[in-house]
């Protein structure tokens, strides 16, 4: 069936299967394989997304049961190749290894100060608490989400990270 | 000595951020299942759902018939490939698909290739497979009765579910005089259970034969990517030059992604079969049910004491393999390092004897950041310390003060065969204990204890080995488990090292660039480090074992002077001087008692690719190649306490505080060594409270799938605190050590002994085995410890 | 991945509509709300429905509101909206206890109340709760309005009166004088199924308590509702001793079966000491005397 949602701010509209979930609608989008998957029961979060402005787990959500909602995914944190102050937070505090549950996280991050943009360590623990990381111990990325309430105004061009 | 620098972007070593995360935080890293290639298919793997049965009949036509399904393949079908067995790193075989019997719950069966992955999906239900189920043998510790089904009735002359004959270490009289001359004797039956590396991407293959050219092009993430390029060259018969492996970026290992699997070979296969891309990708269950897990040893351990010393240990350990012995370690060490377990402390003596059986489960060993077995061995023996200083009535920290091995004894013989190059264990242990505040953690305790509050406080130190290996004593499959470098630094002065090393993780990218710049002052934005391509880099054993840094940071550095060395010559050409009158700055050569007279290393870099003249007898260009045959392990150690807390009436326990304190010798990128130390730390926490993979005695898996194989979150993980001390490893070139595993190695005992020094005096604990969760801590209060099955 | 197999999907415009055509399909549909349990089920091909109702849109059915001598909490209120809830904060703080402890902050973005007592899964912490404030639910037909008791609910594992035809649209706990509550779980770790869980409501009037609710998860094939603490409680002086002894009764009352969270004994046991906690937890709101 014909579905169409807004991904990063664009309608994206693609006739599939009820049964396709959301995460593999999302990563089928030319240019959008940052979100990941992990596990198939919506416990480790590699697959969290945005749909209006809440994290989800796309790999436990239906691609048609998002028809007409907004979709906010990693690719959307930088804008203008300038980046987002999780962004630069991950990679000032080495908030990564792989990368591959920071897709994820980042997007957790991002909503947790959008409505939260003073969180407590145990605040950031709690809001990350649905997702693994297999690689970081947590103890980086709760100092890169504190580096980035302290920083919320910061941004800065992806050349100088690279 | 170690250079810790505070500057925002060193030249060389230091603190600097990751190359690699640009991509990464954009979500632009590129796994395997982000590649797609035009006209791809999909395939899907039909498994077991018995522990050890009998294989009467598959029938695949109804799922031949199901639209968009390519082909099915079966074990038949294998065999007229010559694929239906293939060899396992530890020269056992292995089914690709079954064929007679299946042996393990989770076993391949089939191999469906579609359209898309939901058909391919669909399609498994449709395969009839007939079984007439058998006893299964579920429990090591009698694998080896009489009675026992015999699981490998395909290799000739197995009688019984021996998978390996027993292998000792050590002099068994010269530790029974110990015993007899000791004050104090312990004994503890331990088990380190089966546990899983579960790296958050799982494994999987595209692999691409073209029948035109013989070519065939595979992406694949793991972590020795030439030496699968081997065994596939070997299995496959074909031509090794002929296959290219690619692994990009790869979601985490830990192990889980050193073996060869059968869905990699029915990838393979299935793309030879279909004539186009296969992509396979296992999910999670299958991750868990089949893939290399981690430990499965059943230890009967004995320690004794004199004079208030440590003085000796003995053990005997079952290992349990799984249906296949596909245990990943040098081929001459069938335990593999386990017999390091004399640990840190100077033993009169030590006796180590290791058989393992056969088991229908998944096969695996050795994986999960465990440097071959000593992640056993220091739980093993830090156990028992910890059981020896309760029965002698001292502190932990006091007992391991008084045993260890004194800095002034290096290089220093272990009574098993290891010689360890460097080290002061009690002057890393104190730093653990004044960071931890000890002596003040145990008034607290013995307060919250007068409250009847459950407080615990537990030690342990490890010695690791790793960085193998020397190739006259090390290798998988007969190749030397050496890597290669090779560098090229570019007209420009920009350079370009490949490395045989595979990172899942481990920031390679910048700790290798790091490495050049130290050696040649080159910016390390300006070395692009290249890995994961077998036809763009030197052979190499990879990536496990913390083996990256002992031995291809060496090859690196050792690369990196032979082409400095070159730079010098072709810079006294240029000075119109002599070598020998040159001296070295970090990028630069220059005249001995003329400083202002010197050649940066992109000015010889330009002259060396100019139409000047070269040197006498020597080429142009400015680039090197090594292979590094590592003299000696590196043993990098480390001293960890577990401060925990135990609800009284529930029995959960929470790790409030974790201290570890880790020598790696010189820290290349601290802010990275860092990073590794909290990863295996929270890996550790899993371990000792959570993590296990058990079965029901039909051996029938109980924890495949993330409900019920529990990985900590953010809310288990204490606020780690790190400490460091260097004692810089006399044989590396740098003087670096590995290790990424040592906090694996490290924590499970700590966090263990932290449980029970809570519970000993008020409940009479005395031992529980991992995982501590609550039910079991529970049962440990009540007067009786349940032993995982 | 593991994928579902193949289903009609519809999206309910009203409530009306999605019963009418729960009610065509007879059987061979389900609804689907936050699907973090129908999908995963689906996902391991352990669940196969032939038609799925959408019912994300039905915003009439996502509400906490005080009405008259009630709290009702529309089906479709997801965990999240409970755990912040003013109202419930006020009136029945033992959903943010257990909205703290149920599965994950994101999953609790999408998982919905209706979801949760109609998965009707013993070790699911809501049904505790609802069954120890004594909830009644709202089940509605084609042509027909079911009020429900909690303790009528969960006809066994995994099955609730929902009829034929039927879906559950509300749930409806009175608003009464002198009300404590609260909830205690124990799990392996945070975001997983209770090992023991317990759900305890109080109602005390001039120092004596005139109702109590208690209630456990993961205890029994069902949801238990340990009505001999009720009758114990009721009418007495809260003490430690009292809720001591409540405590034994909901270890003596419930039915566990041994698993891999833990054997029958350590069960009873944390289904003792959760009911003890949380009775003394509720009393203390009640008294307005909380920690």
């Amino acid at each position: 069936m014909q579905v169409t949602l807004t991904i990063n701010g664009r309608a994206v509209s693609r006739d599939v299967e009820p049964r396709q979930l959301l995460v593999h609608f999302i990563r089928d989008t030319p240019g959008l394989t940052g979100t990941h998957w992990g596990c198939d029961t919506s416990n480790c979060g590699a697959c969290v997304v945005l749909m209006d402005g809440r994290p989800i787990k796309s790999c436990t959500t239906l691609a048609v049961m998002c028809e007409g909602h907004e979709i906010r995914t990693v690719e959307s944190l930088e804008v203008d190749g300038r980046l987002d102050p999780v962004q630069l937070g991950f990679h000032e505090m080495h908030a990564l290894h792989c990368g591959f549950c920071t897709p994820g996280m980042l997007m957790t991050s991002r909503a947790l100060l959008d409505e939260n943009p003073h969180p407590s360590d145990e605040e950031i623990r709690t809001a990350i608490s649905g997702q693994i990381c297999r690689c970081t111990g947590y103890k980086n990325i709760v100092a890169a989400v504190r580096w980035a309430a302290e920083h919320q105004a910061a941004t800065r061009p992806i050349e100088e990270v690279q | 000595m170690a250079v810790i620098e505070q500057e925002e972007r060193p030249i060389g070593f230091g603190r600097l951020k990751r190359k690699e995360d640009a991509r990464f935080i954009r979500g632009q890293g590129t796994y395997l299942d982000d590649i797609r290639l035009p006209g791809m298919l999909h395939g899907a793997i039909l498994r077991s759902p018995y522990a050890h049965a009998r294989i009467l009949s598959i029938d695949t036509s109804a799922a031949l018939a199901h639209p968009g399904v390519a082909a099915v393949i079966t074990a038949r079908d294998l065999e007229t490939l010559g694929l239906a067995w293939m060899p396992t790193i530890s020269y056992d075989t292995q089914a690709v698909l079954a064929g007679d019997k299946v042996r393990f719950q989770g076993q391949e069966v089939a191999f469906v290739i579609a359209t898309d992955e939901y058909i391919a999906r669909d399609a498994l239900p449709l395969i009839d497979v007939e079984y007439e189920p058998l006893p299964a043998v579920v429990n090591a510790r009698h694998a080896l009765d009489p009675d026992a089904p015999l699981i490998r009735d395909d290799k000739d002359g197995q009688v019984d579910n021996l998978a390996s004959p027993t292998w000792e270490a050590g002099d068994e009289a010269a530790t029974d005089r110990a015993f007899a001359e000791a004050d104090t004797v312990v004994t503890r039956d331990l088990i380190y259970p089966r546990c899983h590396p579960a790296p958050l991407e799982t494994c999987g293959m595209i692999a691409d034969f073209d029948p035109a050219t013989g070519q065939l092009d595979i992406y694949n993430g793991n972590q020795a990517p030439n030496a699968h390029r081997t065994v596939y060259a070997h299995v496959a018969g074909l031509a090794e030059h002929m296959i290219r492996i690619r692994c990009n970026d790869i979601g985490g290992g830990f192990g889980n992604k050193v073996p060869v699997y059968p869905g990699y070979v029915c990838a393979i296969a299935g793309s030879i079969v279909a004539g186009a891309p296969v992509k396979w990708i296992e999910d999670r269950s299958e991750n868990l049910m089949s893939t290399g897990f981690a430990r499965d040893y059943v230890m009967h351990a004995e320690m004794c004491a004199k004079d208030g010393k440590i003085t000796g240990l003995r053990v005997d350990v079952i290992a349990d393999h799984g249906a296949f012995d596909s245990t990943a370690q040098p081929t001459k060490f069938p335990a593999g390092f386990f017999h390091i377990c004399c640990g840190s402390y100077d033993l009169k003596a030590a006796h180590v004897k290791v058989k393992a059986v056969y088991t229908n489960k998944a096969p695996g060993g050795v994986a999960y950041r465990c440097s071959f077995r000593i992640t056993e061995a220091v739980y093993m023996v830090e156990r028992m310390v910890n059981a020896l200083a309760m029965e002698m009535g001292v502190d932990e920290a006091q007992l391991r003060m008084r045993s260890f091995i004194s800095p002034e004894q290096f290089p220093y013989e272990t009574t098993t065969g290891w010689t360890y190059d460097s080290g002061n264990y009690a002057e890393t242990l104190k730093v653990a204990m004044e960071i931890a505040g000890y002596e003040e953690l145990r008034r607290e305790q013995a307060e919250k204890r007068a409250r009847g509050e459950l407080m615990g406080i537990g030690c342990a130190f490890f010695t690791e080995g790793v960085g193998a290996g020397p190739r006259k004593h090390m290798d998988i499959l007969g190749l030397a488990m050496n890597d290669g470098a090779d560098l090229r630094v570019h007209p420009s002065g920009k350079a370009m090292v490949s490395i045989s090393a595979q990172t899942q993780g481990q920031g390679h990218e910048t700790t290798f660039a790091q490495i050049v710049a130290e050696e040649l002052g080159i910016p390390p934005e300006d070395i692009e480090v290249r890995h994961g391509d077998t036809d763009r880099t030197p052979y190499g054993l990879g990536t496990y074992g913390s083996r990256s840094t002992p031995v291809s940071g060496a090859a690196v550095a050792v690369v990196s002077r032979k082409v400095r060395d070159k730079a010098r010559l072709i810079a006294a050409t240029m000075l119109e001087t002599r070598a020998e009158d040159l001296a070295w700055e970090k990028g630069r050569w220059y005249v001995k008692g003329d400083p202002e007279k010197g050649a940066m290393i992109e000015e010889i870099a330009a002259y060396a690719y100019s139409g000047d003249p070269m040197p006498e007898g020597l080429e142009g260009g400015l680039d090197a190649q090594v292979i590094y045959d590592p003299p000696n392990l590196t043993y990098p150690y480390g001293a960890y306490i577990a401060v925990v807390d135990i609800d009284p009436d529930t029995a959960q326990v929470r790790v409030r505080r974790f201290i570890a304190v880790d020598d790696c010798g010189v820290r290349i990128n601290p802010m990275i060594v860092d990073g590794q130390i909290h990863g295996g730390l929270a890996e550790g926490v899993g371990i000792a409270l959570m993590e296990v993979i058990t079965f029901d005695e039909e051996g029938n898996c109980l924890n495949s799938s993330f409900m019920d194989y529990l990985i900590p979150t953010a809310l288990e993980c204490p606020d780690f605190e790190l400490g460091a001390t260097v004692t810089p490893c006399p044989h590396h070139p740098l003087g670096a050590k590995g290790v990424g595993e040592s906090p694996n190695v490290g924590s499970p005992p700590a966090i263990v002994n932290a449980v029970i020094d809570a519970l000993h005096e008020s409940h009479g604990v005395t031992h529980i085995d991992m995982p501590c969760t609550p039910a079991r801590v529970w049962a440990a209060m009540q007067g009786r410890p349940e032993p995982p099955q | 991945m593991q994928t579902p197999a193949p289903f009609q999907y519809e999206r309910a415009r009203s409530v009306e509509e999605a019963i009418a055509s729960l009610a065509r399909h007879a059987g061979d549909a389900r609804i689907i709300a936050g699907g973090h349990s129908l999908l995963p089920m689906m996902k391991l091909r352990l669940a196969q429905p032939e038609h799925l109702i959408d019912i994300n849109d039905l915003s009439e059915l996502a509400y906490i509101r005080e009405e008259s001598d009630e709290i009702r909490i529309g089906a479709l209120t997801r965990h999240v909206d409970l755990l912040k809830s003013e109202v419930l904060a006020r009136h029945l703080p033992l959903f943010a206890d257990a909205e703290r402890v149920i599965a994950d902050p994101v999953v609790r973005n999408r998982g919905t109340i209706g979801g949760s007592l109609c998965q009707a899964d013993a070790a699911e912490d809501l049904s505790a709760v609802c069954s120890a404030v004594k909830a009644q639910v709202v089940v509605r037909g084609v042509q027909s309005e079911r009020i429900v008791d909690m303790d009528l609910f969960h006809v066994g594992p995994y099955t609730t009166a929902v009829g034929e035809g039927e879906m559950l649209t509300e749930v409806r706990i009175a608003k009464r004088a002198g009300a404590g509550s609260a909830h205690e779980k124990v799990e392996r770790r945070a975001g997983d199924w209770a090992i023991a869980a317990a759900s305890a409501a109080v109602w005390i009037d001039g120092g004596t308590i005139v109702d109590a609710g208690v209630a456990l998860s993961a205890v029994g094939p069902t949801t238990v509702h340990v009505v001999r603490a009720d009758e114990r409680l009721r009418g007495q002086t809260p003490s430690e001793e009292l809720f001591a002894e409540a405590g034994r009764i909901a270890s003596e009352d419930c039915s566990p079966t041994a698993d891999g969270r833990g054997p029958v004994d350590y069960k009873r046991h944390l289904a003792g000491v959760l009911t003890h906690r949380a009775l003394r937890r509720a009393a203390a709101r009640a008294l307005h005397q909380e920690a």
